[in-house]
């Protein structure tokens, strides 16, 4: 399953005690970082930019850190065998072997790896993010009897960690012979993810009823509404939704480990794994090391293209809950 | 159901019958995958079942087993002990993002490195880590020797094995607690640290005063998901310590279900284990629902 990682609603607002903004519309955005003003001008702006200079430095320092393991990785990718255990370590590997990322292909499956990894996440994803989608939109716009007693039954499900879940899932998916294949881990996604359910009704909540109600006048069905009218909407919500979850089950291990066992049949990360475990033995960091910077470059490529829809709908969308 | 739809008016009732439908898929999946798992689970905590021949009723011998079982109590102890982490990442995220809360140039591209291990594959991110904490030829004990400290063979290490996983959870962690905090920074209002400043407040009781109090929620919710999500860590312990770490230090709950489950086929005993763990995550996303009012949505 994907949703091990509760996501609920982080509560962004402030509280209500005090009014949104100061006075004026939108509040300043001329203030920095609570500095203080007006204590002479000048020595605030040379304070100022001394905090930022200051602070840039900090920043550096901590991004440094961040990135060096990942740089670490890419580095010894490139060197040799015996490369990687010179001291003191060489940051730039002398020579380059880039021949590392044609050997990773030949050691082991990682092709068939990533090719299942593409079809459970794509499947899943895609079926998922409609079906989610339909529910989303009769949860917010649509009358139904027991609204509110369903929707809350489906959020209760967040409450479940999966662990406390897969040994009868397993059980469940083995009676019909399903172990070592990807159907398990394809079929629970595809009943829709009730994260997305929840953060798309939000979404939909702000959009006027009076627009639904227009097209039912008109003749419209509903599934013609949601297909013309709804999707459109919403999309820039699915979207961040969607990537969000495609990431999620790309980088899921806990389920794919359960059920597959042949190497034909394994996710990409069980295939890193498995690289790590049967190379470390030889001593062979290279080839693990580039066998899981392609592993991690598909979702870094993702996260700097889409980056910015990614970290509004996380740090944003829940601030509407 | 139908008595009460068949006096609204056929309108009203091919409505009801859409709306059902389009809600069905995912009740259906919740029935299947969530909540039979669910039930099956609890039953299955009392009995004692392999997986392949059919579960045996035998009371309360798992509960009490699991009680007695000191590789049990040592994962439960190693769990809750990795937690410790959580408080040092929150304040090291929400200073992050105090930095980052600054008008200046750059920030997007430090928001960015310092989220690039929150969307990271757990899996890398565990090979890699295990290769930076190798003894000898690893990234971190490079760094340590370059400050003249000859740093231990962490994952072999029964003193600094968990200490490792968590430096590891904070670094992965880092930036999703940064970016939550920036935005809840960004939505104080300014005109408090205005009217603190005019009297007389220094930074710091600014900070103590009107930041961590406007952040209170954001800390809760950050709690909250951590604690959930740290008493299911595996993956790291699968890959990097895969028997459990020296004399079983960094075995944590869910590895071990998985192990007794999936390599011992004790399913029976493995379900209790599950169950207990699902009680823990319930109470505390319950306490969340409870006490934060903020974080309840409208139903309408």
């Amino acid at each position: 399953m994907s949703t091990q990682n509760l996501v609920t609603t982080p509560p962004l607002e402030p509280t209500e005690a005090i009014p949104a903004s100061a006075g004026g519309a939108g509040g300043g955005t001329t203030g920095t970082g609570g500095a203080p003003r007006g204590r002479g001008q000048k020595s605030a702006k040379d304070g100022l930019r001394l905090g930022n200079i200051l602070t840039t430095l900090v920043l550096s320092i901590g991004a440094i850190v961040m990135i060096a393991p990942l740089a670490w990785t890419f580095s010894t990718s490139l060197k040799t065998k015996d490369g990687v255990f010179e001291l003191p370590p060489q940051w730039i590997p002398d020579p380059f072997v880039w021949e590392n990322y044609l050997r990773i292909w030949t050691a082991g499956p990682l092709l068939t790896g990533i090719q299942n990894s593409l079809i459970v996440a794509a499947s899943v994803t895609i079926v998922g993010s409609l079906t989610s989608a339909l529910a989303a939109f009769a949860f917010a716009k649509m009358r139904m009897p027991f609204k509110n007693a369903l929707f809350l039954g489906l959020l209760s499900g967040l409450m479940i960690p999966f662990p406390t879940l897969m040994i009868p899932q397993f059980t469940i998916f083995a009676s019909i012979g399903w172990v070592d294949t990807l159907w398990p881990l394809i079929v629970p996604g595809l009943f829709g993810n009730i994260i997305m359910i929840f953060f798309l009704r939000q979404f939909l909540n702000s959009i006027p009823d009076s627009i639904v109600e227009a097209a039912r006048i008109d003749g419209a069905s509903y599934l013609q509404i949601f297909w013309t009218l709804i999707l459109p909407a919403i999309r820039p919500a699915l979207a961040a939704q969607f990537i969000l979850w495609f990431m999620a089950v790309w980088n899921d291990y806990l389920a794919p480990i359960i059920y597959l066992n042949s190497p034909g049949t394994q996710t990409l990360q069980l295939v890193i794994a498995n690289f790590n475990a049967q190379y470390a033995i030889q001593t062979d960091y290279p080839l693990i090391m580039a066998a899981s910077f392609v592993a991690l470059l598909p979702v870094l490529i993702v996260f700097v293209v889409f980056q910015r829809q990614i970290i509004e709908s996380i740090a944003l969308s829940g601030s509407k809950g | 159901m139908t008595t009460t739809i068949n006096r609204r008016s056929r309108l009203h009732r091919k409505e009801h019958q859409a709306a059902l439908l389009f809600v069905a898929i995912p009740v259906l999946g919740f029935l299947l995958f969530t909540l039979f798992p669910l039930l099956f689970s609890v039953y299955a905590s009392f009995t004692n079942w392999n997986g392949i021949s059919a579960p045996k009723f035998n009371g309360l011998d798992n509960y009490v087993k699991m009680f007695g079982d000191r590789y049990f109590l040592k994962s439960l102890w190693n769990t809750l002990f990795m937690m410790i982490g959580i408080p040092i990442g929150l304040v090291i995220s929400l200073a992050l993002a105090l930095a980052m809360n600054r008008k200046m140039r750059g920030t997007t591209f430090f928001r960015t490195v310092y989220y690039l291990p929150v969307i990271s594959s757990i899996a890398a991110v565990a090979i890699l880590w295990q290769w930076a904490f190798n003894g000898d030829f690893g990234l971190i004990n490079q760094g340590l020797g370059l400050l003249g400290i000859d740093g231990p063979n962490w994952l072999q290490d029964t003193a600094t094995v968990k200490p490792a996983l968590m430096i590891m959870a904070i670094w992965k962690g880092l930036g999703y607690a940064m970016l939550l905090y920036l935005a809840a920074l960004q939505s104080v209002p300014r005109y408090l640290y205005e009217a603190a400043s005019l009297d007389g407040a220094t930074a710091w009781q600014q900070f103590r005063h009107i930041t961590v109090p406007m952040v209170r929620p954001v800390t809760f919710f950050l709690i909250v998901t951590s604690i959930i999500g740290g008493s299911q860590i595996f993956v790291e312990i699968n890959i990097m310590t895969p028997t459990g770490g020296p004399e079983f230090e960094s075995a944590t709950i869910v590895w071990y279900i998985w192990q007794k489950a999936f390599d011992n086929l004790q399913m029976g005993y493995a379900s209790a284990m599950s169950v207990i763990l699902g009680l823990l995550v319930f109470i505390i996303t319950f306490i969340q629902f409870r006490l934060n009012r903020r974080n309840q949505f409208s139903i309408d």
